[in-house]
């Protein structure tokens, strides 16, 4: 597939404005469990929030650029009972109100009423909220991902390890961002939120790596034979139709060459896991803000990566009766 | 149930591409909305098109076929395209099977184009929408044409009668018969979309000559004297044999 | 789309008239919107079509709209080097002064100092009436580098060709061989046959270097290596000869197989056909009192004698002792050489295959006879109950004829299928009227310069048919009297001219200079001509006073390409959408097998700009310099206009006939023949403008022979005598130039440098030889045969204009066969040289396993000059298409003596096109990833679109873009 930077920087920023989300939303539920040290509601949540909702505005405004017809979008909302891409259009907005709402509550402290759960547990609304936010956090997650891992003949995407990549490389990120927010707006929660973000990018370095071995060894499931119905070992086009490409040709191919596309791959590796690990290794017993914003822009970019690789490593069956001119 | 479709017979089919242009010439300037062209004169000119021919070398010299290979939407009975479509803008037709984008509606998202294992749709570059074959929806139900005069364009225009319209689910019908009786197929099955659009397969004709049909008694040659007949002193069982 | 479709409002306006995106003619339907061109399709009423139509029909739309339209008469701008495409408008009135007083002073003194020459128009009955009434020999159209050899070849073996003078009866056939065909002038008819053919189970064969189009969908496909068929179609004869698979009462009846050939020596009449003793001939011109050895009574007779049956074998003494032999003794003698072992090793295909193939149709036409319940009579007034035919059909076209070994050939494939007994037969080849023509047809040229007088029509026609050396067209030194030298001992038989050597002669000077070549329709500076780089710089060259060669050249077109930029004055034609136009009965109508078939073209729109059809332009000339037959006997103007011409002009006064055999008559109550008829245009146009004539079927068949048919054709003046058509297995008429070259007789002798030419390629009976450029090539050193093939959604250079079919073929690559690919390291893809004797071109390579290895191939003529045709001087086109006329010589050096001869067929004249030999290899690393050669970029001229358009849309009536 042709990566397109729309999608890229759709999927990666709403991806990391998810995750550090859900980890406002953890701070807040641990806090109500005492599990740790409460935060500032202005500083660190409302403020957070504020990250959140423009990562998202900005996901929303690259987009746009996706759209053929921007000013129709709307209409996208129309079809959530057959169609993921429907219903991630829904999600989203759905999960920005939520965070809006949740930035807002903590911004002027609106803590009651509370419902009292249990003793010791009472049901504020910014702990309903962060749980409201949370759940459409995971839904936008999974309507993301099952965006592409609903195409079944995208073999590349069509498996569960789409969706769990998209929740935890949103979730790493969101996490590697709320450590280095939290470095700077509330210390006291950086050890946790490192500790998460580093147990992330290790959980997406193996569930992303095993994308990837399971990628290398897909057998495309259509050949030259099955797309013309012709049963013959050898089989070649000679001509597409046309030579000067087409929608066909630009949409679902990334037209650069297999080396790059192994450079990239090994330079996301390093960039969204690797060299975050080391920063945040070394960062967070610091508390070291430079050093956690600097993992946090290192993995963003390696997600940037990783994202482009994700659909140039697709190669739909559409390819096949794309192949030569003559 | 209807569903409307092309049969296209690979055994006949030349690559001459009147299917292309007639089908961009018709849908251009027809209801279908206009059929963009960039670059019309420049390097590289690029543009929307429904239908296009392709080429293929099956096998090695001098046991080489080519063939020409025509390609549309294929109107797939499970068209995988329309449930992804977030607006409705991609529909199927009960009426008659035919799958459609409603231009009005799509915001141009391509989601459609790659739920589609075949590479048939386009987002026209101007109009910004998705577009496809239509089958001529805005011909073959016009009133003011005649009857025989109400099929595709690219049917109508095609030199060698290789693309064959009508109602699959017809058991009568002219494209049942020919998939039925000519070895109609559908392209990758493999992922269950059930084209409604088949192909016929080349088919061979030789011919047998068998030897008696070299020696028969009414060869020219005798008139004139010239068949060749062993001459008398070439031993025979005269020469070994009495009875 | 909407939901609910509209039906397209469209349908405001249709009207009917006959497409020219190619010269296959189809009838077409034009809507209409607000005047505009909205959607082209084909006619389902028009007898060629069907309703049909092709890709380039289709896109009939982006032409008519295309930025390279030239809309404005333009001179050269003073001061301006040719070539340079400087050029001002002016004004029409200010193109006919400057050209009528130039064409007066050089009708005034020397005719032929003007000359004509038209490429792929269809309208040389009026450009040929045009060059006569003028005075000048120098008059040709496009058939002497198309297919002439196609022409002549069968003509003059059995009255009547491919091409467009007949065709493969697949509706009966049972076995179909195509050879070297890709796409051919009956486009659209040929498609509907040929799958109707396999739709009904019938075997097709394609025999052709490359495996596209047609030959994709062929049962079996028999690669040859390219100028070898002559070799495959005389084993083919061999094995029928030699097995007896002819159809001999075919052969007795309607050939002259039987005839009785002076074999002796000795005799004056060596060579010839024994004459009945004492029998007048009708007609001098022709041999029709012939000799069989009677099989019966065992002596000579007069042929067709009631009761005899004549030898086809044997050697006899006539009673004067005279040796003589049948015809069709000797063509066993000579086929003898010719086995499927000899063959395998010249044209790559197994000899068992050559022999199955002749077992094929020779059995096949044999045992699969087919029989129709039509009565009818022939020549000799023989009553037959019925029709038969033998169901094997052939066609050919270029893969033949552009090969200076296809007159020859095609001789072999014309008897080939005589032999089995196809001539107009149903399942065989069936002609189209006016055919069968006479062997020769009547048609000649003058026999020397006198004909060619100041201020006089010239005393013949431009092109005709030589019967014998006498019919030549040369001085009292035996030289060329045409600048093309067509007709001379050079290129004797060239009744197409020899439009490719045109230009280069002039330049030479040899045999003269010239002062106005006028260039209608044809891209001489690029695609039409062979080693274009050089033609290019002769069009501009000059002479040593500093004079331009070619003094002045005007340039007839509707279109930006090639050509224009070297015209000192262009003329802006019309498109076929914008005039009137016939398919005349007097050049190369559309007849069907079953009948005379004109058509005609009317305009559907007005003419863009200031553009003005071409025959508006020649009537006009005609009339400004009172040429007598656009003249009244008062000096005044005949003809208001083109259209009034076409109803009023009659080939002699009274004669009824006409350019258009439709409607004639006072009320159009004739046909073929009678009155102009005032309303004969209308009548066309309510008639889907084609006017159909079905014969009775018993007139249908056998046209040759057939006393109805022959009585009707003199009747209504297709022909002047009913007397049959006998096929010619042994050519007389090449027997009398060989008998010239041979001292024999007392006519004209060709000049001594040509006299073992002569005898050679003059063989009354075919053989086959390697091309005279491959005879003239170290093979070692190019090994490669380069030709190239029509794409069906390109016509030759004129579609790159073509924004939807430009798409399609934006670029070419030369296609190798792997192995071959192999042998030099190139992989598929790579940027190569492809290099012959006389140039070299780089391009791209791309592999296919549909070649013979020893062939290569590009498509025709996708390669274009930077900026022609409207494009960007970058476009696809011209730097990364190529056109492989630059490896393709014009001349040849001339095997005796010094000099050069053209690189045609040394009968006929036919451009070998497919004859060149190259090598490849790889280009540099370092070299450009780009075409070469490459030329300075050609500008837009006054009148043309100025703006480039980034996109565009066409909607009805009207368009969009930017
Ligand atoms: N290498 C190679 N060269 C070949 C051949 C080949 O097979 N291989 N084939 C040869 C053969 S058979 C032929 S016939 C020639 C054809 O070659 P040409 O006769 O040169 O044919 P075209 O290139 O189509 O263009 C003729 C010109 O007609 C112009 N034209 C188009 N429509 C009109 C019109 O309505 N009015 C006027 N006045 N002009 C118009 C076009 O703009 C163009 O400039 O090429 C020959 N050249
Ligand atoms: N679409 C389209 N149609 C056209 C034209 C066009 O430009 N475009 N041009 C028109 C004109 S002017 C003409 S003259 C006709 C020509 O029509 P064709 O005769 O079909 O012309 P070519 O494309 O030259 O095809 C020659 C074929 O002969 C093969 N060939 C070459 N050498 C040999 C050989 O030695 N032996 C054999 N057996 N085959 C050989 C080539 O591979 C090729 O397939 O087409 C007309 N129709
Ligand atoms: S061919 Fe593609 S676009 Fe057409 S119905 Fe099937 S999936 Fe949809
Ligand atoms: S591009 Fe249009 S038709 Fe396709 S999925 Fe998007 S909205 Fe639907
Ligand atoms: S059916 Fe109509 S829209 Fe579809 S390919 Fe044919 S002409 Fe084009
Ligand atoms: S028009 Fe017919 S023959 Fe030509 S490419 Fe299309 S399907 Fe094939
Ligand atoms: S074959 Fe030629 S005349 Fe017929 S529709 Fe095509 S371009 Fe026009
Ligand atoms: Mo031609």
């Amino acid at each position: 597939m042709h990566p397109a930077f729309s999608v890229i920087f759709l999927t990666t920023l709403i991806g990391a404005g998810q995750g550090l989300f859900l980890a406002l939303a953890t701070v807040e539920l641990y806090g109500a469990f005492d599990l740790l040290p409460a935060a500032d509601g202005r500083r660190f949540y409302a403020a957070g929030s504020a990250v959140v909702l423009a990562l998202l505005a900005l996901g929303l405004v690259a987009s746009i650029f996706h759209l053929g017809r921007p000013e129709r979008g709307w209409r996208a909302a129309s079809r959530w009972r057959t169609s993921w891409l429907s219903r991630e259009i829904i999600a989203l907005p759905a999960f920005m109100g939520a965070v809006f709402l949740y930035g807002v509550v903590h911004w002027f402290g609106w803590q009651a009423p509370g419902v009292a759960v249990t003793q010791t547990l009472t049901l504020t609304p910014s702990i309903a909220l962060a749980i409201v936010g949370s759940v459409l956090a995971f839904t936008l997650f999974v309507c993301t991902g099952m965006i592409y891992a609903c195409i079944k003949f995208l073999q590349e995407w069509a498996s569960p390890l789409t969706v769990i990549n998209y929740i935890l490389l949103g979730g790493a990120s969101g996490f590697t961002l709320a450590a280095a927010f939290a470095a700077v707006a509330e210390p006291a929660q950086t050890g946790f939120l490192g500790a998460w973000a580093l147990i992330l990018t290790v959980l997406a370095l193996v569930f992303r790596a095993a994308s990837l071995v399971r990628n290398a060894r897909l057998k495309p499931k259509s050949t030259l034979q099955t797309a013309i119905g012709v049963k013959h070992p050898r089989v070649v086009q000679k001509a597409q139709g046309f030579m000067g490409g087409s929608f066909n040709t630009r949409e679902f191919f990334h037209g650069k060459p297999r080396e790059l596309l192994r450079a990239v791959k090994w330079g996301f590796l390093a960039a969204a896991f690797a060299i975050p690990l080391v920063l945040l290794w070394i960062g967070v017993p610091r508390g070291s803000a430079g050093l956690l914003l600097a993992a946090f822009l290192v993995q963003y970019a390696g997600l940037l990566a990783e994202r482009w690789f994700f659909f140039a490593q697709a190669n739909h069956p559409q390819n096949l009766y794309y192949q030569a001119i003559a | 149930m209807t569903q409307l479709a092309l049969v296209i017979d690979l055994n006949v089919c030349v690559g001459c591409h009147a299917c292309v242009t007639s089908c961009k010439e018709w849908n251009t300037s027809g209801a279908a909305g206009y059929l963009s062209d960039d670059r019309p004169y420049d390097r590289d000119p690029t543009g929307t098109f429904f239908n296009r021919v392709q080429t293929f070398e099956v096998g090695e010299y001098p046991n080489t076929q080519t063939v020409h290979f025509p390609k549309s939407c294929l109107h797939c009975e499970d068209p995988p395209c329309v449930p992804v479509c977030p607006t409705g803008a991609s529909y199927k037709r009960a009426e008659d099977g035919i799958v459609l984008v409603d231009y009005d509606k799509c915001i141009g998202c391509k989601y459609c184009s790659w739920a589609c294992p075949y590479g048939v749709r386009e987002l026209d570059a101007h109009q910004r929408v998705m577009k496809k074959c239509t089958l001529c929806v805005d011909r073959i139900y016009d009133r003011t044409l005649p009857a025989a005069e109400r099929r595709p364009a690219c049917v109508m225009a095609c030199p060698t009668n290789a693309r064959l319209f009508g109602d699959i689910h017809d058991p009568d019908s002219e494209v049942s018969a020919a998939i039925r009786e000519r070895g109609g197929y559908q392209l990758m099955p493999e992922w269950g979309t059930h084209p409604a659009n088949h192909y016929l397969p080349r088919r061979r004709t030789e011919l047998a000559i068998r030897p008696e049909e070299l020696q028969r008694a009414d060869n020219p040659l005798k008139v004139d004297g010239k068949l060749p007949k062993p001459s008398a002193k070439e031993p025979s069982l005269d020469d070994v044999t009495s009875w | 789309m909407s939901a609910v479709p509209t039906p397209a409002a469209a349908r405001t306006d249709v009207r009917t008239t006959t497409c020219y995106m190619c010269a296959c003619r189809c009838g077409i339907r034009v809507h209409l919107v607000d005047g505009q061109v909205r959607y082209i399709e084909g006619n389902p009423e028009h007898p060629l079509n069907h309703g049909v139509i092709c890709a380039k029909g289709s896109s009939g739309i982006m032409k008519q709209y295309s930025p390279a339209r030239l809309t404005r008469p333009l001179m050269r701008k003073p001061g301006a080097e040719r070539g340079a495409g400087e050029f001002e408008e002016v004004s029409w009135e200010r193109a006919f002064e400057v050209l009528s007083e130039r064409l007066a002073k050089i009708r005034a003194t020397d005719p032929k100092k003007f000359a004509l020459f038209t490429g792929r128009d269809q309208m040389q009955a009026l450009t040929g009436l045009f060059a006569r009434q003028f005075g000048t020999p120098n008059y040709a159209a496009h058939g002497g580098f198309c297919s002439v050899n196609m022409a002549a070849g069968m003509i003059y073996t059995i009255g009547g060709s491919f091409w467009e003078f007949g065709g493969p009866d697949l509706d009966r056939a049972r076995l179909f061989f195509m050879i070297g065909t890709a796409e051919d002038h009956h486009s659209n008819p040929l498609k509907i046959a040929i799958s109707k053919f396999k739709r009904r189970g019938g075997r097709f064969v394609s025999v052709n270097p490359v495996r596209t189009g047609y030959s994709a969908i062929a049962d079996e496909w028999v690669p040859i290596k390219p100028g070898t068929d002559g070799a495959f179609l005389l084993a083919v004869l061999h094995e029928l000869v030699g097995s007896g698979l002819y159809d001999r009462e075919f052969l007795v009846r309607y050939t002259n197989a039987g005839q009785l050939v002076n074999v002796d020596e000795a005799s004056d009449g060596f060579g010839l056909l024994v004459s009945e003793p004492g029998a007048e001939e009708p007609d001098p011109a022709y041999h029709t009192r012939c000799m069989w050895w009677d099989r019966h009574s065992n002596r000579p007779v007069p042929t067709h004698a009631e009761g005899a049956d004549p030898y086809l074998f044997g050697e006899f003494r006539m009673p004067d002792g005279t040796r003589v032999k049948p015809a069709f003794q000797l063509l066993e003698e000579r086929l003898r050489q010719y086995t499927p072992e000899w063959a395998a090793g010249i044209t790559g295909i197994p000899a068992p295959t050559i022999r199955r193939l002749a077992q094929e149709m020779g059995i096949t036409a044999r045992d699969q006879r087919i029989e129709l319940p039509i009565p009818w009579t022939d020549c000799w007034g023989r009553e037959h109950e019925s029709v038969t035919g033998n169901p094997v059909a052939f066609h050919a076209m270029r893969g033949l004829a552009a090969h200076s070994n296809g007159f020859q050939t095609i001789r072999a494939l014309a008897i080939l299928m005589t032999l089995l007994g196809t001539i107009d037969r149903p399942g065989g080849f069936r002609h189209k009227a006016p055919f069968p023509r006479a062997i020769p047809p009547a048609a000649k040229t003058p026999k020397g310069p006198e004909a060619v007088k100041p201020n006089t029509p010239l005393g013949g026609l431009a092109l005709g048919w030589p019967a014998s050396p006498e019919d030549l067209f040369i001085d009292e030194h035996g030289a060329p009297v045409r600048i093309d030298k067509a007709f001379s001992w050079e290129y004797p038989l060239a009744v197409h001219g020899l439009m490719h050597s045109a230009i280069t002669n002039a330049w030479r000077g040899d045999p003269y200079r010239i002062d106005t070549l006028l260039i209608f329709m044809a891209n001489m500076a690029w695609n039409s001509t062979m080693n274009t780089s050089e033609v290019r710089k002769m069009l501009n060259d000059r002479d040593e006073n500093g004079e331009y060669r070619i003094p002045f050249l005007v340039v007839c077109d509707a279109f930006h390409s090639e050509m224009t930029a070297f015209a000192d004055l262009v003329l802006p034609d019309t498109t076929y959408l914008e005039r009137h136009d016939v398919m005349s009965m007097l050049d190369r109508p559309i007849s069907e097998y079953d009948g005379p078939v004109d058509s005609v073209r009317v305009p559907v729109v007005p003419p863009t700009g200031d553009c003005k059809p071409f025959q508006e332009v020649l009537i006009e000339l005609a009339s400004r310099l009172k040429l007598p037959a656009f003249t009244r006997p008062d000096g005044s103007r005949k003809y208001r206009d083109y259209p009034d011409f076409i109803v009023n002009f009659e080939t002699e006064p009274g004669s009824g006939i006409g350019f258009l055999a439709g409607w004639r008559g006072k009320g159009g109550e004739h046909f073929m023949k009678g009155e102009p008829n005032p309303r004969q245009w209308e009548m066309y146009e309510k008639n889907n403008c084609v006017f159909h004539y079905r014969l009775p079927p018993s007139y249908q068949y056998m046209r040759n022979w057939n006393k109805g048919y022959m009585e009707w054709a003199q009747r209504v003046r297709i022909r002047r005598y009913s007397d049959p058509v006998l096929i010619h297995v042994y050519s007389e008429v090449l027997a009398r130039f060989r008998r010239a070259a041979e001292g024999r007789g007392s006519g004209r002798r060709p000049p001594e440098h040509l006299r073992g030419r002569i005898a050679t390629y003059f063989d009354p009976l075919p053989f086959y030889y390697a091309p005279l450029e491959v005879q003239a090539t170290d093979t070692r050193r190019y090994p490669l045969a380069a030709v190239t093939q029509r794409p069906m959604a390109m016509y030759h250079s004129w579609d790159s204009q073509n924004a939807w079919l430009r798409q399609i073929h934006t670029h070419n690559y030369l296609f190798v066969n792997p192995r071959a690919a192999a042998l030099q390291g190139i992989a598929d893809g790579d940027w190569i040289w492809v290099e012959s004797q006389w140039g070299k071109v780089r391009c791209m390579c791309r592999y296919s396993e549909a070649v013979e290895e020893g062939t290569v191939w590009t498509w025709n003529a996708i390669g274009k000059a930077a900026g022609a045709w409207a494009l960007a001087p970058d476009a696809n086109e011209s730097r990364l298409g190529f056109l492989l006329n630059h490896v393709i010589t014009e001349e040849l050096p001339a095997p005796a003596g010094g000099g050069t001869v053209s690189n045609s067929d040394p009968v006929t004249g036919q451009a070998g096109w497919y004859d060149v030999r190259v090598r490849i290899y790889k280009a540099a690393p370092d070299e450009p990833h780009e075409t070469w050669p490459q030329f300075p970029p050609m500008r837009t001229f006054p009148g043309m679109a100025a703006a480039r358009r980034l996109w565009q849309a066409y909607v009805a009536g009207g368009e969009a873009g930017r």
